[in-house]
This record gives C-alpha cells, structure tokens and sequence, in this order.
C-alpha cells in the first residue's frame, strides 16, 4: 500500500494524444484513487481511450463534459459497475489505495462496501425508510444488535441531512418522499456502510433549484469523510462543489486541475470553448 | 442564427391557405377517430354479449342439475333381511393381519344382503298396488342407493331393527319425467317409464313424497353407469385436484428457477439463445402432443400406471412449464434495472440483488402467471385422452397414482352419454363446477397481485 502521506506526482506530459496538465493541490493529500491508461470498450465500440488521472482524498472531483463523453463510464470503472453491462471490457488498472481493484483475491463486493455510488435517479428500495438505509450495513453484518443498526440508521440519515424530516416516519416506504429527499435518502443509504469514496452520478440532474442547493451543501459536509467523485452537467454546482474539475471530451480527459484554474484560466481550446458555451 | 437563415421554411400552401387547410381537414380526422372508436366498441360488445350468452346458456341448463329428485322413505332395518354375523372386533391376542381377514369376510357377508328389499319393502308401504308391479317397485329409486343403506349397516350395526325416514335418490329417469325434460304426449312405447310408474311418480310427486333436493350426489359420488342418478364428479374433481397439486409442486418452482436462470445469470451465448427459442417454441407445441409424449415415455418407458393423475399431472407440467417461465422472464425484465444497481452499488452479491430485491418485486407478476398457468392446465382434456384419462373410473382415487378421471374429460364422458335428457344437465353442472374452479383461481391471482403489489 502507498504510505498515506507520500507524494504522488503526476507525469506532467503523458504520451496520448493531448497533453493533460494536472496541478497538484495545494495541501499535500494523499492519492485515494489512481487510474491509469484506463480504456472501456462496449463491444467494438470504444468509449474510453486511455484514462490517467489521481484522485486524492478527502477532495472533491467533478467530471464535466458533454453528452456521450464518457464521464460516467469512467465513473463507473472505479467501483466496477461496469462489470454488470454485457460486452463491457476495461482495460488498463485503478488503484484504489495502491491496490488493484481487479486484482483477484479483491472481491467486487469489498471494492463496493469501499466506494460507494450514487445514481442519476433517486433509486431507493420500494422498502421503509429504516430498511432502506439499514439494508447495508445488514448486509455486510455491521450490526450485531438492533440498537446498533437504530445507531447507523439514524447518524446516517443525520448525516445526510434528513433525520429531522424522516424521524418520525421511519417505517413508511422511502418512495413516498419528494426527489430531493429520496436522493438524500440513497446518499444516506451509502454512507451507512461507511465508505471511503462515494460516486455521484450526475445526482442532482433530476432536482429541482432547491433540492439540489440541499445536495450541495450536503456533499460539502461530505467532504470531510469521504473522497467524493461527482459527474455533473451543471458547470456552475461543478464550479461550487468541488475542489478539482476534470473536462472530458469524445472518451479523452482533456483537461483536469484546480476547479477555479479550469474555469478561470483553461489551458486546452476545448475546455474553454465547452465552458464558455460553444459546444455541449 | 445562421442556421436559420440558410434554410428558410419552404412551403407549398401559401400562409395565408393554412389555417383554411387544417380546419378543412379536421372533420375527415375526427370522422375516422369516431369510425375507429365506434368500431372498437362495437367489438367489446359483442364479446360481451356472446359471453353473456354462453354463461345464460350454461347456467339455465345446469342450475337445475344441482337440484335432483329423491323420495322420502322410512326404511326398516329389517333383522330378517339382514342377517350378518355380529361385527368383528379386533381381539387381543389377535394379529392385525388375522383381524382384517375376519373383517373383510364379514364385509363380504354384508354385501350378500339385498338392500333393495328394504327399500321395495318401505315403498309397498306408500303405494297400495305395488306388489302387482315388482319390476317397477325396484325401479323407482336409483340402483346406487342400496349400497348407502349398506354402508350405513357396516358403520354401525347396531341400525338394523329401527326406522329411520332417508331421502333416496330416484331413478334418473324419474328426474327427467318430474324435470319436463321428456315429452309426455309421447306414446307409451317412446317413453322411458312405464304407465304404471308415470302414474306412481306423479302421485308421490303430488303428495310430497318425491321432492326437489340439493343434490349432494354431484359432488360426493364418484361417476357412475349402473346407477346414473347417483353420478358424481368427485372422482373428477379429486383426479384434477391431484393433477393440479403436481403442477404446482413441479412446474411451478421449476419454471421460475429455470427463468430466474436464463433471465438473471444464464450468459448470452449461441447455447441460451437455443434454449429461449426452443422455450417459445415449447408453449406452441399442441397439447395433443405432450399427450402422445406421456403415453409412450411415461406409461411406456417408466412404466407409470395408466390412467393416474401422477402421470396427467407430470403431462400437464410440461406444458405448463413454458408458459410460467415466459411470464416469470417477462416480469423479471420490467423490474426497473435501477433497483438492480442500487443493490449492487451497496456491495450487495448478484444473488442477493435479485433474491432480496428484484424477486419481491416480480411475485405478484410470478404468481399470476403461474396461476394462469394452473388454470390453463386445469382446463386441458386433450393430452388427457391419450394417457388413458378418459376411461371410465367409478372410484374415487385415493392417491396420485390410483385411476382418475378429470373435470374436464368427464364434461366430455358425460356431454356423450346415451341418456341425453338426463345428463345434458349434468354436463352442465360439471362445466359451472370447472368455470368456478377457474373464476376462482384467477379470483386468487388478481387478488395476490394486488396483496403484492408494489410502488416504486
């Protein structure tokens, strides 16, 4: 395992087609995730051409691009969901802490309960409310007592802003919340199995203003425990949440730093046309 | 902007024409769409009204199979007609094999006594100038009655010397007389009673004697040919009951394993795909066939008794076997992947994606189409023809691997039978029987959906 306080320099010129300039971060975090070379084929169709990028921790990361970038399909590499599509092939390695996540002896079921995910549809279980957040930790057998399971369900669902509204219908089906609330709900949902990174798949794109300002603030808190990976479409909430913005385009990462470099300061023409709006 | 101006709006109708156009063209599109729905429910009415002719139909002519003639009579257990040996009692030191044999011996010392007298004995009673008709007397109740008196001695012996008042089942030709179901301007010779009796039943009919009564019968008695008024659909109903119980102990749980199968874990490959075709291909198949196939593997091969709902039941799971993975595959796929990935994405295992989440989604869907599958089985006669169903059984089984008929083939044995007036009524009754067991199991599976049913 990479010593958690090492630092991780990035090669400054890689040998794909586009130069792809990353800044260090200011503080010296340590690398979460490390992807190199990743490519994602569906079928003959290639969607990914060779992915590096480091992920470091306890920071926010957006993904930006346009439609069919290939921003989600590399999200989905870091927790192996691509696994559940028919004819998805990756290739290439991500280090999640220094260790393969395809490596063998590492069950895809361990890599999950690590790095969790949260999907573009609130997607909560057509179950109660406790059983919705409880279904993890059940099932990875975090609790042994029921007072323990009460215990994450409800410093979860604290965490995810949402004890207050809930607490006094725990038992009625987590469908029966507005979209906000349900997203807030599979946020909790993920953090009951304590996590180290959470995935985000373009979370608030089904929101409305409100409910998504709610999302935002809460990934904020987030940030503190967990390494949070966001897709987004929404430049302005990649502008407000994240601490480092990556621009994808036509299955290549372009362009990733600071967010406010990115914004401010593109280094690449195609970043700065998608930002300012030409394209997308 | 420039996209615009470099592909200006080419029209053929000047602007000024359109709004004139659409109006014109209204009436013509609203004409169609009443012409379209008019026609549509013209459709549902008339299958409307042809089912509501089938069940009128039915219904008026098997309602009144429920209800059959019986006479009211108090039969003396008369000691000089029935001389047996006291009942034997199983003795201490006797072995349980030495008791059945002295108990069958006496069972078989039962059955020499002729019941019939007891019953022409209480008759000559009611009707002055009996003895001048004997041949008539034996006739008036059906000849299936004095094995219920037997009965009744061999339950307890300690009957014979008293009365008690029974309502005997008469003769189905009497049902037909007292039912209108024969023409009675008929001359004598074209007439299924004799004068005397015609004139005997009236008169018992008149007097109360001979009344209308639920007819336990139906649905207590196995069929019968000796004893026409006393046939019954209970070796029918036992025999489908049995077959129901091994499709759904086999083609049930198999057919949702084999599609939880193919639709969640099966890989895509040349082999599946055979077997989905093949699958398809299967529910196409005519009934008839599996019919030809349980004969000649099962009875033939395996050596299965003939004619036993084990082997109907194997027969009848086959081809429902088909029809439940299709339905089972089909609610599989509509459960939202969405449900799927969320499991996923908390570490849960395949398996239990599907076992704690998807399945509960797809039982009232399952179950549906599992019990439509039931009913269509329950309601199939073809392959039962050809294992041997169709004969006549006068037992009821006691067990899957005993002779059996079945509800629908015995609606076929009777709607043949020779005495048409009589058992014209009784194919009916049987096919209300049978749409019951159907309403009601599709009664079960709307019901199950909604118990199950769920939002997301």
């Amino acid at each position: 395992m990479r010593s958690a306080g090492s630092r991780h320099v990035l090669p400054a010129q890689t040998d794909f087609n586009f130069n792809v300039t990353d800044k260090q971060m200011s503080n010296s975090a340590p690398v979460k995730i490390s992807a190199k070379d990743v490519k994602v084929f569906y079928g003959d169709n290639q969607a990914l051409h060779g992915i590096s990028m480091d992920v470091y921790q306890n920071e926010v990361i957006s993904f930006i691009g346009p439609s069919g970038c290939g921003k989600s399909t590399f999200l989905r590499c870091m927790n192996r969901m691509n696994d559940t599509i028919e004819h998805c092939r990756v290739t290439g390695s991500i280090l999640l802490d220094g260790r393969d996540i395809h490596e063998p002896a590492l069950d895809v079921v361990q890599l999950r309960a690590q790095v969790g995910m949260v999907f573009q549809k609130p997607n909560p279980f057509p179950k109660s409310i406790y059983e919705n957040i409880a279904y993890g930790p059940k099932l990875h057998g975090l609790a042994e007592r029921k007072a323990d399971l009460d215990d994450i369900v409800e410093s979860s669902l604290r965490r995810a802003g949402l004890w207050n509204e809930v607490k006094d219908r725990l038992d009625q089906p987590g469908t029966g919340l507005s979209g906000g609330q349900q997203q807030r709900l599979c946020i909790a949902r993920s953090i009951a199995v304590s996590p180290e990174v959470i995935l985000m798949d373009e979370p608030c794109s089904a929101l409305d203003p409100i409910a998504t300002s709610i999302i935002e603030e809460l990934i904020d808190e987030l940030k503190q425990n967990f390494t949070i990976v966001i897709v987004t479409h929404n430049m302005q909430q990649a502008a407000r949440v994240s601490d480092r913005t990556a621009f994808f385009h036509l299955g290549n990462l372009i362009e990733i730093g600071n967010t406010n470099d990115l914004f401010t300061n593109p280094q690449q023409k195609r970043t700065e046309d998608y930002i300012t709006g030409r394209y997308g | 902007m420039t996209i615009i101006a470099e592909n200006p709006i080419k029209t053929v109708v000047h602007p000024s024409l359109v709004q004139q156009k659409v109006v014109a063209s209204l009436s013509r599109r609203h004409r169609k769409e009443k012409l379209f729905r008019r026609t549509g429910l013209l459709a549902v009415l008339i299958s409307l009204a042809l089912v509501a002719v089938l069940f009128i139909n039915i219904f008026s002519k098997g309602m009144p199979a429920f209800w059959q003639s019986a006479i009211t009579l108090d039969i003396y257990f008369d000691p000089k007609i029935i001389k047996i040996p006291e009942k034997p009692q199983q003795q201490a030191d006797e072995s349980e094999n030495d008791f059945r044999q002295r108990y069958l011996a006496w069972q078989t010392e039962v059955g020499f006594v002729n019941f019939n007298r007891l019953i022409t004995d209480s008759l000559q009673k009611i009707l002055p100038d009996a003895t001048k008709h004997r041949r008539d007397l034996a006739r008036v109740v059906t000849s299936g009655e004095r094995f219920a008196l037997r009965d009744m001695v061999v339950a307890d012996p300690a009957i014979i010397g008293q009365t008690r008042t029974l309502h005997l089942l008469t003769d189905a030709n009497i049902d037909v007389w007292l039912k209108g179901n024969i023409d009675r301007s008929l001359p004598d010779e074209q007439q299924q009673l004799s004068p005397k009796m015609r004139q005997w039943v009236d008169q018992l009919a008149a007097d109360g004697v001979i009344q209308n009564r639920f007819s336990l019968a139906l649905f207590m008695n196995p069929d019968s040919r000796s004893s026409l008024a006393s046939a019954g659909l209970a070796g029918a109903f036992m025999g489908s009951f049995y077959m129901m119980l091994v499709v759904i102990l086999l083609a049930v749980p198999m057919g949702v394993a084999a599609a939880i199968y193919l639709e969640e874990f099966a890989p895509r490959n040349k082999i599946t795909d055979l077997v989905e075709v093949n699958i398809n291909n299967l529910a196409a198949v005519p009934s008839i066939v599996f019919g030809l196939l349980g004969a000649s593997v099962l009875i033939g091969w395996f050596n299965l008794p003939m004619s036993a709902p084990i082997v109907g039941g194997l027969v009848l799971s086959l081809m429902t076997l088909p029809t439940v993975i299709i339905a089972t595959r089909s609610t599989l796929k509509a459960i939202p992947p969405s449900i799927r990935q969320a499991a996923l994405g908390l570490g849960a295992s395949k398996m239990q994606a599907i076992f704690h989440h998807v399945l509960p989604l797809a039982i009232p869907g399952i179950l549906t189409g599992a019990i439509l599958g039931v009913a269509q089985a329950l309601g199939e006669t073809a392959p039962l023809l050809l294992i041997g169903m169709k004969s006549f059984v006068a037992s009821i089984p006691a067990s899957p691997f005993e002779q059996a008929s079945a509800l629908p083939v015995q609606i076929y044995l009777w709607q043949g039978n020779e005495l048409r007036n009589f058992f014209e009524a009784r194919t009916s009754a049987a096919i209300i029987v049978l749409l019951m067991m159907m309403i009601s199991l599709n009664g079960l599976a709307i019901w199950l959906r909604k118990k199950y049913e769920k939002r997301w």
